[in-house]
């Protein structure tokens, strides 16, 4: 490490605390992902790494070569920025698929849709049930309510004209 | 003195590092289901590009940025893909 004889004491101090302490939060990370029981205990762990795991290396490395190249770069900023707006986005859509899972097996650990449902946190269904064949969602009839809706005015569609899909994507195609 | 510090910090970054990822490579070889391995192997891509950073500060280089930065890019990629795929058996619908 040659190349670092010349960085200033704070510089070279800054960035060796910011190393340790990212380094050390996805250590602790790793280690969560190793210890608890659940698959929904597990999916919180690496979160550690993905925030100031990431965001204290990226700073390290901004100080370093900032310090070094007496600019300012920050390159790293990118870095962080990316991996701090997808791991949510990954993450949920993990866990939706492992809810999926556990649901499709009928897991008793994990709350069925009626339970939701009486809770409060899922749609009641309305009528009769379908899948629209374009997005795979449930559909759900406009029986219960009474309301009927007109068909779009572009193209006219058979088929009951109250249904549509959650997803707002107008009649299903046939 | 600057360097020697730099050099050790670097160092035991590094080996916590390495540590974190045999945890999750430990984890993606016994985890029960598949949502666990997939999960580590998107844990095993960030802490990569968190290896490559250092690396990068050790050897005080800027070329290692970019690849850190096209393993977070494609990170992200498989892991939506597995998740996806883990959500309707299929990637592209």
């Amino acid at each position: 490490m040659s190349h670092a004889a010349e960085l200033p004491v704070w510089a070279a101090l800054l960035t060796s605390l910011l190393l340790l302490v990212g380094a050390g939060l996805t250590l602790l990370g790793a280690v969560g992902v190793l210890q608890f029981r659940s698959f929904f205990e597990r999916v919180h762990a690496p979160t550690l790494g993905t925030s100031w795991g990431t965001g204290a290396i990226a700073l390290a490395s901004i100080v370093f070569f900032s310090s070094l190249g007496t600019r300012l770069v920050v390159h790293e900023v990118l870095i962080g920025v990316f991996i701090t707006v997808t791991t949510p986005v990954t993450l949920m859509l993990l866990a939706r698929a492992a809810l999926h899972r556990e649901r499709a097996e009928e897991n008793p650990n994990v709350p069925s849709r009626a339970v939701m449902r009486r809770r409060g946190s899922a749609p009641a269904p309305g009528g009769r049930r379908r899948r629209c064949c374009r997005h795979a969602l449930v559909l759900r009839l406009a029986e219960k309510t009474g309301r009927r809706r007109k068909a779009p005015p572009v193209r006219r569609e058979r088929g009951p004209v109250s249904v549509r899909c959650l997803r707002r994507c107008g009649p299903p195609r046939r | 003195m600057t360097a020697a510090i730099l050099l050790w910090s670097v160092s035991i970054a590094q080996a916590m590092l390495v540590i974190a990822m045999g945890c999750n490579a430990y984890r993606l070889i016994r985890g029960p289901r598949a949502q666990d391995r997939v999960l580590c192997l998107d844990a095993m891509y960030v802490i990569a590009m968190l290896l490559i950073l250092t690396m990068g500060i050790r050897t005080g280089s800027a070329i290692y940025f970019e690849a850190a930065l096209i393993i977070a890019v494609l990170g992200f990629a498989s892991s939506v893909a597995l998740a996806k795929f883990l959500m309707r058996g299929e990637v592209i619908e």
